[in-house]
C-alpha cells in the first residue's frame, strides 16, 4: 500500500470545497436570462380535477408562463414509468397506473403537481401559483396499504382493481408449509417497517435550458444517475432525443436513493424552457421535499421461522403488503421483490423459503429505494424473528445464529442468490468481543440498581450490492443493464483524468477513485482528476446506488487501467529497447526490472502524444475505455450489537453502546468506509427510534411534513460507534470489494429493537420506538 | 414570505405608535415563531416593528430578591446571567434548555410569553414563579396573563415591556422534550415561595395551554419532596393528544417531570 494507494486512509480531496462553501450545486447554476418556476400542487390526497383557471395568474407581475397538464400532453410529453416489470404469480403484468408529469384529470396524493408558473422571481412565481384556481372534486382517500386492499377502498387507478399492483411470490410454498407443519418450534411475528422520508440535505432541483439556436436542451439536476435520467427522458418522456439533451448532475448534496428517480419537475422545467423561451429553474423547498421526494420502506409483514428439535432452521415464510404510494416510481417494483425477497436466507442455511409480496397504491407519496432498498426490510424481519426465537427457545441469540450460519461457499440459497464468500462467525466473534457481550449481565445489574432497564440485541445482516449482472437482471424484468463504464485519459504531461459513469453525492469518489490510479502508477492523487456527472463528458453510465460504485464502477476503472498500463508498457519497452514483460511501473517511474533503466511516467505519456517514436503500427495517445459487467452481486455481511438503557418512568431509550463488525471485502479507504458505516447506522437508529411518517388517515394530509414533527436524528440522539472489519474478498470483481453504503441502515434497526425489547421484556414494539411506545410496551409487560 | 415593511423601534412609545399605524402590523421580537410562520406564508403582517433595540426593554436586574428581566432579553442572556442563576436557578436552567443555541440567541422572553405557545417553557416558569408581566399600560399577574392556547390578556397594540419576579425559596424545572421539535412535550416548573406556598405549573401538556396543578401544589406545601407527589393523581382528560404523545402518556410525564423538578429544586 502506498501513501495514497489502496487501503490508505487518505483525507477526502472534495471536502475542502464542501466545508468552505465552494461546492457547486444545481441551485448555484445561473444561466443568462434564467427565470424561476413554482409548482401548483394538489392540497388534496385524492380528487378529480374539474377545471384549471390560469387567467388571473397569467396577469400577475413578472409572470412569463402558466402551464398545465393538457398543454404538456398535447406536446407529446410522456407519462412517468416504472423501469422494472414484475409479473404477478398468475402471470399477469403489474398494473402500472398513469403518472402524468402534470396531473390532468385526477390528483392522487398531497403534493401531486398540477401546473407550473414561470416568473421573473421565485416570489412572483409563488404569488402567481396561489392565483391559479383549480376546481377539485374531492374524493375519499386511503393512506395505509392494508386499508387500500380492503373491499370498498377508494380506487386510485382505474387499471389497478383493488389498488393491487402485483401479487408476487418466490420460493417453494408447499415445502415451507410442510416444514412449518412438522416443525418442533415455530416463531411468528407481525411487523411494520415504518415509512421514512429521505431528507437529503440538498433539496431536489432542476434547471432546464432550451437553446433554440442549437435546438438543444441542457438539464442541471440533483441526480444520482444523470445518464439514466437522459435515457429515460429521451426514450420514454419524449423531452428530446439523447443527442439533443445534456444532463448534468453537479455537486449533489446527498441522495440516499431519492435522487435515482426521474421526477416530474425536471421534465417540466425542460419542456417549460422551450415553451416560454427562457431557462427555467426550480428548487424544492423543504416542505416540497417532505411531500414529493420518494419515500422509503412501508411494509406490513407476517414472518414465520420454523426450527427442528436441534434448533436448526427449517423454513422461513414471509407475507408482506408493501405500500408503493400514489404512483409507481422508477424502481419501485423491484425494491420489494428482487432487492428484498431474495435476501430471506440471511446468513443462514434455511432449506425452504417462501415470500409472498403484494404491492398496493395509496394516496401517499411514491415509495421507492431508500438506503438499503428492500434489504433493511428483509433483515429487520429475519433478525427480529431469529432473536425472538432464541428467547422462546431459551438459548442465547448468538448460539442460535452460530448453529445456523452458512459456512461453505459458494452457497446457493433457495431464492436465486448465490453467495460467493463470507465468514459470518468471524463478524459475530469480533462484535461480541468489541461489545464485551459476556460482561452484559454485570452491566444490567448495575443499571438496575440505578433504576434503569438495560438490554442488548444483535443482528447478523447480509445484503446484496453492486446490482448485476445485466443479463440476469434483464431476465428478471429490468429495463436497463447494470454494468458500469470508465475511461482513463492520460494527458501528455502524465496527469490523469478518470471518467466514470458512477456519480458521487457524498461518497468521496474524487478521492477513492484516484487512489486506484495512485496504486497502479505510483502517481499522487493530486495529479488525478475524477470526471463524472455530465452526459457530454462521460459517454454512458448507470450511476450510483446500492453500493455499486466500488464493486462495479471501480472495476470498470481497473479494466481501463489495465489497458492503459499495457499500452504504456509497450511504449516504454520500445523506448528503452527492453522486453515488454520486464517493464514495471512504480513510484511514478516506468522501469526495466533488474536494471537501472527507467523513464518518468510523464516521459512515457509525452511520447504517446508526440508520437515521434512509437512501436510500429501503434496509434498515438494514451486513453482507454472499458465497461464492466460483473458476474454476480457482492454480499457484504456483518454483525451489529446494540446496548440500550431505558428510563422506565418516561420510556426514553438511550443507546449506550453500538458495535458494528462488518465484512465489506477489500477496502480502498478505511476512513471513507467508516464514514459510510457511521452515516448508515445513524439512519438505521433514526428508523428504529425516531423517524415516523404520519399521514392523516381520513384526509391524507402529511402530518409530519417538517422537522417540527418528523424526528430527524440529531447528534445528541446518537452514540459513539465501535466499528471494525473482517475481510473475505468478493470473488466477482477484480478489487474484491463488496460495498459498504447501506450496511449501517440495514444492520442497525433490528439490533436496536432487539436491545429495547430485551430491556423491557416485551417483544411487541413497533418502530420508531418512541418514548411513548416504549413506555406503553413496558406498562403492558408489567 | 410575502413582502413586509420593517421598522426598528427606538423606544417603547415609538414601538406602540408604529404598530398602531396599521391593522396588520406586528411586533417583532426574536422572531423565532413569527418569521418561520411568515416564511411559510401562514402569516402576512404588513409591517414589522422590531423591538430588539429598545434599550428600556433589555437587560436583567436583581436586587433584594426582586428580579426584573426586560422583554427583549434573549434566552441566552437569561441562561448566562450569574444573578439569575443565584436568585432563581430554575429559571436559568429553563432558559438554557429552550430550543437550540441559535434560538436562544435570538428568542426573547417577551416574545415567548406574548406568543404563549402551549409547549413553550417560559409560561410554566412565570406562572409557577407568580411573575408579574409589565406592559406599556399596566401590570398583569402571570395567572391572569396566560388565558389559553396562544392566548394572552394583552390588548391589541399592548406591549410586554418586562417581567418581574420575586425570587423564590426554591425552584426547579424539568422538561421532557418532543423528540422532533424539542419543544416541551411536558414541562413542569415547581417553585416554593418565601411564604411557604408552592406553585406547580405545567406546559406542553394542557389542551388549553399552561396550567397550575393544585393537588400537587397542596401536596408539596405539606412536604416539599418528590415522594410527596407519589400519591397525587394526574387526570388526563384535559391533556393534549397528538401523534407524539397520548394524553395518558402526558399525564404520566406530568407526574414524572414534577418529581424531577422538585428534586432539581433541592
Amino acid at each position: 500500500m502506498g501513501m495514497e494507494g489502496i487501503g490508505a486512509r487518505v483525507e477526502r480531496k472534495e471536502d475542502k470545497r464542501f466545508i468552505t462553501g465552494k461546492g457547486r450545486y444545481t441551485d448555484d447554476m445561473v444561466v443568462p436570462g434564467m427565470k424561476h418556476a413554482h409548482f401548483v400542487r394538489s392540497p388534496h390526497a385524492h380528487a378529480s380535477i374539474r377545471n384549471i383557471d390560469t387567467s388571473t395568474a397569467m396577469k400577475m407581475p413578472g409572470v412569463i408562463g402558466v402551464l398545465a397538464g393538457d398543454e404538456l400532453a398535447s406536446d407529446g410529453i410522456g407519462s412517468l414509468i416504472c423501469g422494472w416489470m414484475i409479473h404477478s404469480k398468475d402471470g399477469s403484468p403489474m398494473n402500472m397506473g398513469d403518472w402524468r408529469p402534470l396531473a390532468q384529470t385526477k390528483v392522487r396524493y398531497v403534493g401531486d403537481a398540477v401546473a407550473v408558473v414561470v416568473a421573473d422571481t421565485k416570489a412572483q412565481a409563488r404569488d402567481a401559483a396561489e392565483a391559479v384556481i383549480v376546481d377539485y372534486d374531492v374524493l375519499p382517500a386511503v393512506t395505509e396499504a392494508v386499508d387500500a386492499l380492503k373491499d370498498g377502498a377508494p380506487l386510485i387507478h382505474d387499471n389497478a382493481p383493488g389498488n393491487l399492483i402485483y401479487d408476487w411470490e418466490i420460493g417453494d410454498s408447499a415445502a415451507v408449509d410442510a416444514a412449518i407443519a412438522g416443525a418442533a418450534h415455530v416463531t411468528r411475528l407481525d411487523l411494520v417497517n415504518n415509512r421514512l422520508v429521505p431528507n437529503a440535505m440538498e433539496p431536489r432541483a432542476a434547471l432546464g435550458h432550451y437553446d433554440e439556436g442549437e435546438d438543444h436542451y441542457t438539464c442541471w439536476t440533483t441526480s444520482q444517475n444523470p445518464h439514466v435520467a437522459r435515457l429515460v427522458m429521451s426514450a420514454f418522456y419524449n423531452v428530446a432525443p439523447e443527442n439533443k439533451l445534456r444532463v448534468i448532475a453537479p455537486d449533489v448534496g446527498g441522495g440516499f436513493g431519492s435522487k435515482i428517480y426521474i421526477y416530474p419537475e425536471e421534465i417540466v422545467c425542460l419542456w417549460a424552457s422551450k415553451k416560454t423561451g427562457v431557462p427555467v429553474k426550480w428548487v424544492a423547498d423543504r416542505t416540497e421535499s417532505f411531500l414529493t421526494d420518494a419515500h422509503g420502506r412501508d411494509h406490513v409483514t407476517t414472518i414465520q421461522m420454523a426450527f427442528d428439535a436441534d434448533n436448526k432452521m427449517l423454513a422461513v415464510k414471509a407475507d408482506t403488503i408493501a405500500n408503493l404510494g400514489a404512483y409507481m416510481s422508477l424502481f419501485s417494483s423491484v425494491v420489494p421483490t428482487f432487492l428484498h425477497a431474495i435476501l430471506y436466507s440471511g446468513q443462514y442455511v434455511i432449506p425452504a423459503i417462501h415470500c409472498n409480496m403484494r404491492t398496493v397504491y395509496t394516496n401517499t407519496a411514491p415509495v421507492d429505494a431508500y438506503r438499503g432498498a428492500g434489504r433493511p426490510e428483509t433483515t429487520f424481519a429475519l433478525e427480529r424473528v431469529v432473536e425472538t426465537a432464541a428467547r422462546e427457545l431459551g438459548i442465547s441469540p448468538a448460539e442460535l445464529r452460530r448453529k445456523n450460519y452458512i459456512r461453505e461457499f459458494p452457497y446457493q440459497t433457495p431464492v436465486i442468490l448465490c453467495y460467493d464468500s463470507g465468514n459470518y462467525e468471524a463478524s459475530l466473534d469480533a462484535a461480541m468481543t468489541a461489545a464485551d457481550y459476556n460482561g452484559f449481565p454485570g452491566r444490567k445489574a448495575e443499571a438496575e440498581a440505578r433504576g434503569m432497564k438495560r438490554g442488548i440485541g444483535m443482528s447478523s445482516y447480509i445484503e446484496a450490492c453492486g446490482i448485476a449482472p445485466s443479463a440476469a437482471v434483464g431476465s428478471l424484468g429490468a429495463g436497463v443493464g447494470l454494468w458500469e463504464s470508465a475511461e482513463v485519459r492520460v494527458n501528455a504531461v502524465g496527469t490523469i483524468e478518470v471518467l466514470t459513469g458512477s456519480h458521487s453525492h457524498g461518497q468521496g469518489h474524487e478521492t477513492t477513485f484516484a487512489q486506484l490510479v495512485a496504486q497502479r502508477f505510483g502517481v499522487g492523487i493530486d495529479s488525478v482528476s475524477i470526471v463524472h456527472g455530465d452526459t457530454d463528458k462521460v459517454q454512458m453510465g448507470m450511476g450510483t446506488y446500492g453500493s455499486r460504485s466500488g464493486a462495479v464502477g471501480m472495476s470498470a476503472v481497473v479494466k481501463a487501467l489495465d489497458k492503459v498500463e499495457a499500452k504504456a508498457k509497450k511504449i516504454a519497452a520500445h523506448l528503452m529497447e527492453a522486453d515488454e514483460a520486464d517493464i514495471v511501473i512504480e513510484g511514478g517511474q516506468v522501469k526495466v526490472a533488474g536494471t537501472d533503466k527507467a523513464l518518468g511516467w510523464h516521459e512515457v505519456s509525452l511520447n504517446a502524444y508526440t508520437a515521434h517514436n512509437l512501436p510500429d503500427g501503434m496509434e498515438p495517445g494514451l486513453k482507454e475505455g472499458a465497461f464492466f459487467d460483473p458476474t454476480n452481486f457482492s454480499f457484504p455481511a456483518g454483525c451489529h450489537i446494540c446496548e440500550v438503557e431505558v428510563d422506565p418512568e418516561t420510556g426514553k431509550t438511550e443507546i449506550v453502546q453500538f458495535v458494528a463488525a462488518d465484512d465489506f471485502g477489500n477496502i480502498i479507504n478505511p476512513m471513507v468506509v467508516e464514514g459510510q458505516v457511521h452515516g448508515g447506522v445513524a439512519q438505521g437508529i433514526g428508523q428504529a427510534l425516531l423517524e415516523g411518517t404520519h399521514y392523516d388517515p381520513e384526509t391524507g394530509q402529511l402530518l409530519t411534513a417538517s422537522y417540527m414533527d418528523y424526528t430527524m436524528p440529531r447528534a445528541d440522539d446518537l452514540p459513539g460507534y465501535t466499528v471494525s472489519n473482517t475481510v473475505t474478498p468478493a470473488t466477482t470483481n477484480p478489487l474484491g470489494i463488496k460495498g459498504c453504503g447501506e450496511a449501517g441502515a440495514i444492520g442497525a434497526p433490528p439490533a436496536v429493537i432487539n436491545a429495547i425489547t430485551d430491556a423491557i421484556g416485551n417483544n411487541d414494539l413497533a418502530m420508531p420506538a418512541t418514548p411513548q411506545r416504549v413506555w406503553a410496551a413496558l406498562r403492558s409487560a408489567q | 414570505m410575502y413582502a413586509t415593511n420593517y421598522h426598528r423601534a427606538s423606544s417603547v412609545e415609538d414601538a406602540v405608535n408604529l404598530v398602531s399605524t396599521s391593522d396588520e402590523a406586528r411586533f417583532l421580537s426574536g422572531g423565532q415563531t413569527l418569521l418561520p410562520t411568515m416564511k411559510q406564508r401562514l402569516a402576512a403582517p404588513s409591517d414589522l416593528v422590531d423591538l430588539r433595540h429598545v434599550a428600556a426593554m433589555k437587560g436583567i436586574s436583581v436586587s433584594d430578591g426582586s428580579i426584573r428581566i426586560g422583554a427583549a432579553t434573549t434566552h441566552a442572556e437569561v441562561a448566562g446571567s450569574s444573578e439569575i442563576a443565584k436568585a432563581c436557578p430554575g429559571l436559568a436552567h429553563l432558559a438554557a434548555h429552550i430550543g437550540d443555541p441559535h434560538v436562544r440567541h435570538m428568542g426573547t422572553i417577551g416574545g415567548s410569553i406574548a406568543n404563549n405557545d402551549p409547549a413553550a417553557d417560559y409560561p410554566a416558569g412565570l406562572m409557577a414563579l407568580n411573575a408579574t408581566i409589565v406592559t406599556n399600560t399596566r401590570s398583569i399577574s402571570a395567572d391572569d396573563f396566560f388565558t389559553g392556547m396562544f392566548e394572552t390578556a394583552l390588548d391589541d397594540g399592548e406591549l410586554v415591556v418586562a417581567v418581574e419576579i420575586t425570587a423564590p425559596a426554591k425552584c426547579g424545572y424539568a422538561k421532557f422534550p418532543n423528540p422532533a421539535s424539542r419543544y416541551a412535550m411536558t414541562g413542569v416548573f415547581v417553585a416554593k415561595h418565601g411564604d411557604g406556598s408552592v406553585r406547580v405549573a405545567v406546559t406542553g401538556a394542557g389542551s388549553d395551554g399552561v396550567f397550575r396543578h393544585q393537588a400537587m401544589e397542596q401536596a408539596l406545601a405539606q412536604n416539599f419532596s418528590a415522594e410527596a407527589l407519589s400519591g397525587v393523581a394526574v387526570d388526563d382528560s384535559d391533556l393534549m393528544a397528538d401523534i407524539h404523545a397520548s394524553s395518558a402518556y402526558r399525564a404520566n410525564l406530568v407526574k414524572v417531570m414534577a418529581k424531577r423538578a422538585v428534586t432539581a429544586a433541592g
